[in-house]
């Protein structure tokens, strides 16, 4: 059998050359048809003469016309032009946490039984879906060690809002809400902790690391004060460096009567191990779709599970799903102090079926097991990627790491000028890839490996070869670098369309009035 | 596109004799004694070979001999010579030169040198018209200076070409040379110029940008002025992103000097220490405000650029009324060092270490160690 | 018992397990996280219940929950309010449930051009059907898209106030309420009482050269349209304030898009097109404006724009990357992050197989529908079906407070016949008391339609 890389260097995506869906369109042509009328109790005119003449549409929306297996076709090559988890050994997006996504879990999320669900029926009609949520959330107390749950934040950014959310709950109920306006977090927490706070209209505070790779807790003391509402924490951080003295964090902060907040984004090394309630954190979110298994879907829908104390539950986004003997499962909206509501309805519910499957599935030793390898792939990565001419890793003094690790092609760079964007566009010529999130941009020429445990040992070793590789050819074959990639779906975009107001188009019909036919492919 | 070149042929020579500079004639002859020899052509030829071919069909202006000419001539660059320099070029040399390149009507200005360079060609550019720094010099602490000849080379290709998007105002820092010989580092703010962005931004596809210098300084001006209280003085210290402040205010005052505000009103433009003095003395204490930026590479918050923000003056005005504002890439480039206040005064130096919040954006503010 | 295998985990193998650890140097995986401190250590092991560790037994687990479920499918539908019972085509099904858009996630538009085309695609079909030059990816639903909207217009116009009409859904308003929280005032304008529509009475009243932008919904939340829409764009373009329109995009085959009676900014959710009900996880929202710098800038979105490629191929990307808020400087950028992509796509897929004639005929088949229903019902004695006097499109309210019988009384009596009845309007709205929400999609039969008249008949004697 080819070795890895030999097969890797032999990659080449689909290329099909495909044509926007509009190129396609054909008159007269249909993808599906719509039933006509269910009975003739009235005319055609007389159900359009109801309506107000001006707000009846004059023409057809310009979409296009295409037939069935011509429609489907052209899915079908475009998702050719895309990887996945599935397709590749998806390691290289960092902090995301990638790892498979158990098929009998969409089986399930597939059913008519979940998929025909209206979020207004009664709950008597709708006991399984809200026992699965409410059952979710009796494992998250064991996972989390905290209390009461919500599933309806639609992402790890939104988990973030919620808290904040919260957050601003409390300290009105406590009447300190004018007071309280400062949020703290850290520099390599995820850079939502940051953001996010501030739509809420918090000022944030980061504090910055020490040389070791941790928070500065001197800079943390200084940046503490009665007017600080809650604190933010990622960790381990986006570094995949665990902050040893986070309880000592969260004692300064509640002896200033402070809410503390643990991002639990990059929980995937943690679990069965240390815990939110073990930190000392008031709350916290989880991304279901991160470490609990549901599939990305190219960017969600996802779930970012919140968790609180008990104590916190007056101020939960409503509604809450309960449980008690004579009502069965039930909507609780009965929460006067709430923060509100962050979502449409009640959440993402097929993410969390998935999550709740994939957990039930393994139990509590297989979650330990989980993130026993994670740390266990992740740190024998670390070796090989740190083996790699022009490679290194960001403190490396400090080479003790969890689940990721954000690395630098610093002296790649300097030996050769080619750097992380480079590298970033030679990898898809192998079939796999790795991304450009790594904020804040402080680590030189950052890149952020995240072997999860859907990963074998041969994929590591393979990835890590395809990496060693593209080293070689930024020292050795210059040319070929800058001409990557060669074996992708497309070559080389011209990213001057992207900044101008003059040059980008968001839409097709934006760019056939910009340019029709000027760059389109002959 | 018009562009100026310019060779500042003497600057490098005093780094290999261990002179540190050549800025004065009697230096630069002390340098060619010890047998120095001029490296600013050969250096400026290596960003030239990248930028060749880019540049075959745009028009140069530019000094003779030494000073550009005969380096175009010999790549076949189409040039006009502007201006004849003396036999040993000096420093009135360059300003002359980069004059008549303005009135040429060049849009860039290239140029190699060192930090003196910068500063004769600042002195005439200011931030009008983009320029490249190739560095040549033994002392590079301007920021209008690319890291290596190559990537200056690359940079004047890209914007032959047509690629620069976006201009970033970038210092320019020269030492006190007769100080720096005696080993005592003072590098000074003399400028801004108007430089291409070259930081490789990575597009963050999974959570938001960031924004732009420019609408960060923007950002941070607006909270500095929503937080002015009335009837209190802020002194504005010298640097871009104050400057933004007081363009913010729609203020006319200076980007190199310190302009007092008073109910969001000019109070006093470009400030003495005296005239800081007795401003100041005509308040309470507690209602003196100092608002700064973080000045050049190397992180200080007073000792460049800032001389009339002195030690006495500091000392009027209450630790907590002193405000540190920065973009958020001036941190990033910082990342790992202290903040350094240097006053000339080791006692007050020694007060005003500790932690400070800088303020980088409208509702964000970085907890930075001064050290 | 034997070794635990873990198909999920190819690792958990212990020869595995061992030869990784004697590359590291170490002797245990417990020596490579030694410096987790034991105070935030747990103390035992997780409780949670024994796993179903093969296949089978998962399945069967999870389905026997789900399978307490009595699905709006089972029942004849009446149920809409924010969420519709729509047909969702097989093709849809197919597409978003290849792997490859399945399981991947942000990756470049290299490697995965495809979900940056598909995307893109999506963009100027929904561009299309509301007649703007700009949408953006999805943001999570509907309610966040009418949220950053209002938010955008308060950048833009550099004002802090927004009106809210009371006929706005219920749900949408939640969110709103809790989005614009602390630093955007809403004002509430009311519903007129007999119209159902935007009192514009109220909302002259309440206009002002503080206001951001006037959100109109439409059709409104009891089903009616807002067809003094015009007007009420003229009226905030006087103070020059911006209209938002919050818009059901499966109506606009039939309907005229909001561009054309003056809105700045169209969102709205897109569930409708083609995403399963999910029990309300199917939503995903849209925004879409003109291409005017101004408003593109203040997007928080993902906006994927085409490009050539240095083959001569269509290549993607995501537009002002570095998105700039230039003008209000007090007012939060907001973020962006996992939303909901995926369904996206589905809509794509959507619109691609409806065509500009599907779309037509699918409003007018809901219309047909409506009309029918409201004939049946006028037979049910006690029944009133003039409480609002607006057109309606998709929704009726049904008044039964004539009839001695509460809603949630009906609904339960409906439920007991296999009839899902609609929304009961006064857990929104006190006044409303005894009226509900009935709403049709392309899916009712006439049989649904008769089954429903007669229970009601039947039920209210």
């Amino acid at each position: 059998m080819m070795d890895g890389l030999s097969r890797m260097k032999k990659f080449h995506q689909a290329r099909w050359n495909e044509p926007i869906i509009y190129q396609l369109s054909e008159p007269g042509q249909r993808g599906v048809l719509v039933p006509g009328p269910c009975c003739d109790c009235v005319s055609k005119e007389e159900v359009l003469g109801t309506l107000p003449a001006h707000m009846v549409r004059k023409d057809k929306a310009n979409l296009p016309e295409i037939a069935q297996l011509q429609l489907v076709r052209h899915y079908n090559h475009l998702s050719q032009g895309n990887i996945g988890v599935d397709g590749n050994i998806d390691i290289g997006q960092g902090t995301c946490t990638m790892k498979y996504s158990p098929k009998v879990n969409e089986r399930l999320a597939g059913s008519p039984k979940l998929l025909h669900m209206h979020p207004l029926q009664p709950a008597k009609t709708a006991q399984g879906v809200l026992e699965i949520i409410h059952k979710t959330g009796e494992l998250f107390k064991s996972i989390s060690g905290l209390d009461v749950f919500s599933v309806q934040p639609g992402g790890g950014s939104h988990g973030v809002l919620a808290l904040a959310s919260i957050v601003r709950a409390y300290w009105r109920d406590k009447g300190e809400e004018e007071k309280r306006d400062e949020v703290i977090t850290t520099l390599f927490s995820h850079p939502a902790d940051a953001a996010v706070p501030i739509v809420k209209g918090y000022k944030v505070i980061i504090i910055q690391p020490d040389s070791e790779g941790y928070p500065d807790i001197e800079a943390f003391k200084a940046a503490l004060s009665d007017r600080t509402a809650a604190i933010f924490f990622t960790n381990p951080e986006d570094t995949g460096i665990f902050n040893v003295r986070i309880k000592e964090f969260t004692k300064l902060a509640h002896e200033k009567g402070v809410l503390c907040c643990y991002d639990q984004a990059n929980a995937n090394g943690l679990l069965g191990i240390t815990r939110t309630a073990e930190a000392d954190f008031d709350m916290s979110f989880f991304n279901l779709h991160k470490t609990f298994s549901a599939p990305h879907g190219c960017g969600g829908p996802a779930t970012g599970m919140v968790a609180a104390k008990k104590e916190l539950r007056p101020y939960m986004p409503v509604p809450m799903v309960e449980y008690s003997p004579e009502k069965g499962y039930y909507l609780d909206f009965d929460l006067p102090k709430s923060c509100g509501k962050i979502k449409s309805f009640w959440g993402v519910i097929p993410v969390v079926l998935k999550s709740y499957s994939w957990i039930m599935s393994l139990g509590a030793d297989g979650l330990r097991e989980v993130s026993r390898v994670a740390i266990l792939n992740n740190n024998y990565c670390m070796k090989k990627i740190l083996a790699i001419k022009g490679a290194s890793m960001s403190f490396p003094h400090h080479p003790s790491r969890i689940e990721q690790v954000r690395y630098s092609w610093e002296k790649l760079k300097q030996d050769t000028g080619f750097g992380t964007a480079d590298v970033q566009r030679c990898i898809p010529d192998f079939g796999t890839h790795y991304w450009s999130s790594h904020e804040p941009f402080v680590i030189p020429e950052p890149f952020t490996i995240e072997p999860s445990e859907s990963y074998s040992k041969t994929d590591i070793d393979d990835y890590c070869a395809v990496l060693a590789e593209i080293s070689r050819m930024c020292y050795e074959e210059p040319e070929a670098v800058k001409n990557a990639p060669q074996n992708s779906t497309v070559h080389r975009i011209d990213d001057d369309y992207f900044d101008d107001p003059a040059k980008y188009s968001i839409t097709w019909r934006s760019y056939n009035r910009k340019y029709k036919g000027y760059f389109e492919p002959k | 596109m018009k562009i100026g070149f310019l060779v500042n042929p003497v600057a490098g020579m005093g780094g290999k004799v261990a002179l540190k500079g050549t800025d004065g004639e009697e230096i630069l002859r002390r340098a060619i004694e010890l047998g120095a020899v001029p490296e600013a052509n050969s250096r400026a030829e290596t960003a030239l070979a990248i930028f060749r071919e880019a540049a075959l069909h745009h028009q140069f202006y530019t000094a003779a001999g030494e000073m550009g000419g005969r380096l175009l001539s010999e790549n076949g660059l189409v040039h006009k010579t502007v201006f004849e320099p003396s036999k040993k070029t000096t420093s009135d040399d360059t300003k002359k030169s980069v004059s008549l390149m303005l009135e040429a009507g060049a849009e860039a200005i290239i140029f190699a040198g060192g930090d003196g360079t910068a500063r004769d060609v600042c002195s005439i550019v200011g931030d009008r018209i983009p320029v490249i720094g190739i560095p040549a010099g033994v002392k590079i602490h301007s920021a209008v200076y690319a890291k290596r000849p190559k990537d200056a080379g690359t940079l004047v290709k890209n914007l032959l070409l047509g690629k620069v998007k976006r201009f970033v105002l970038a210092e320019v820092m020269d030492l006190d040379e007769d100080a720096f010989r005696k080993n005592i580092v003072n590098a000074r703010l003399y400028g801004y110029m108007r430089v291409p962005d070259d930081r490789e931004f990575m597009q963050n596809r999974k959570s938001g940008s960031t924004g732009s210098d420019e609408s960060e300084s923007m950002d941070v001006a607006a909270y500095v002025v929503k937080s002015m209280n009335d009837d209190e003085i802020y002194l504005i210290g010298s640097g871009s992103t104050t400057y933004s402040i007081l363009q913010g205010l729609g203020i006319n005052g200076t980007l190199l000097g310190v302009d007092a505000v008073l109910n969001r009103k000019l109070a006093g433009k470009d400030l003495t220490e005296s005239d800081i003095k007795n401003i100041l003395s005509g308040l309470e204490k507690e209602k003196r405000h100092l608002v700064i930026t973080v000045i050049g590479g190397q992180g200080h918050i007073f000792g460049r650029g800032n001389q009339q923000l002195s030690p006495d003056v500091i000392r009027m005005i209450p630790k907590e009324n002193i405000t540190v504002i920065a973009n958020s890439s001036k941190m990033s480039a910082l990342f790992g060092k202290n903040l350094i206040a240097d006053t000339g005064d080791t006692v007050l130096d020694e007060e005003l270490k500790g932690y400070i919040p800088v303020i980088t954006g409208f509702s964000k503010k970085i907890m930075a160690k001064v050290g | 018992m034997g070794k635990k295998v873990y198909p999920y985990i190819p690792n958990s193998e212990p020869e595995v397990q061992k030869e990784m650890l004697e590359f590291i140097g170490v002797k245990s995986i417990e020596d490579l996280i030694a410096d987790i401190p034991e105070e935030v250590r747990m103390k035992e092991a997780m409780k949670l219940p024994e796993p179903f560790t093969d296949e089978v037994g998962i399945y069967r687990h999870v389905s026997g929950i789900m399978n307490k479920n009595v699905t709006a499918e089972e029942l004849r539908c009446f149920l809409g309010a924010g969420c519709y019972n729509r047909y969702v085509p097989a093709v849809v099904d197919e597409v978003i449930n290849r792997s490859e858009f399945l399981t991947a996630y942000a990756g470049e538009p290299y490697e995965d051009h495809g979900r940056f085309q598909a995307l893109f695609e999506y963009q100027s079909m929904m561009a299309e059907l509301l007649d703007f030059d700009v949408c953006n990816v999805p943001t999570y639903d509907g309610s966040q898209a009418a949220s950053t909207a209002l938010r955008m217009a308060t950048r833009i116009t550099r004002r802090k106030e927004v009106i809210v009409p009371r006929n706005l859904n219920p749900d949408v308003m939640k969110v709103v309420e809790t989005y614009l929280q602390p630093d955007v005032k809403i004002t509430y304008v009311d519903y007129n009482d007999k119209t159902g529509r935007i009192c514009l009475d109220s909302l002259k009243a309440n206009l002002s050269e503080r206001v951001a932008a006037v959100l109109v919904m439409n059709p409104n939340f009891f089903g009616v349209i807002e067809d003094k829409a015009q007007e009420i764009s003229d009226m905030a373009h006087k103070v020059g304030a911006m209209m938002v329109a919050y818009v059901e995009p499966s109506t606009l085959g039939v309907l005229t898009p909001p561009s054309h009676y003056g809105a700045d900014i169209a969102c709205g959710e897109i569930q409708s097109l083609g995403i399963h009900m999910n029990y309300g996880g199917g939503v995903a929202g849209f925004i879409a404006t003109s291409e005017k710098p101004e408003m593109v800038e203040e997007y928080p979105s993902r906006l994927f724009g085409i490009a050539p490629t240095s083959e001569g191929e269509w290549g993607f990307g995501d537009v002002l990357w570095e998105r700039t808020s230039f003008a209000n400087r007090d007012s939060a950028k907001e973020f962006v992050g996992t939303h909901s992509a995926l369904w996206g796509i589905a809509a794509g897929v959507y619109l691609a197989s409806m065509g500009p004639q599907g779309m037509k005929e699918l409003g007018e088949a809901i219309l047909q529908r409506q009309v029918c229903l409201k004939k049946q019902l006028a037979k049910v004695n006690g029944v009133k079906l003039d409480r609002f006097s607006g057109t309606p499109f998709e929704e009726i309210v049904v008044d039964f407070s004539g009839t001695g019988k509460s809603v949630e009384v009906i609904n339960e009596k409906l439920l007991e016949k296999g009839i899902l009845g609609g929304y009961d309007l006064e857990r929104s709205f006190p006044e409303l008391e005894g009226c509900s929400l009935l709403c049709v999609t392309e899916q009712t039969t006439s049989e649904d339609i008769k089954a429903i008249a007669d229970a009601l008949c039947e039920i209210l004697g």
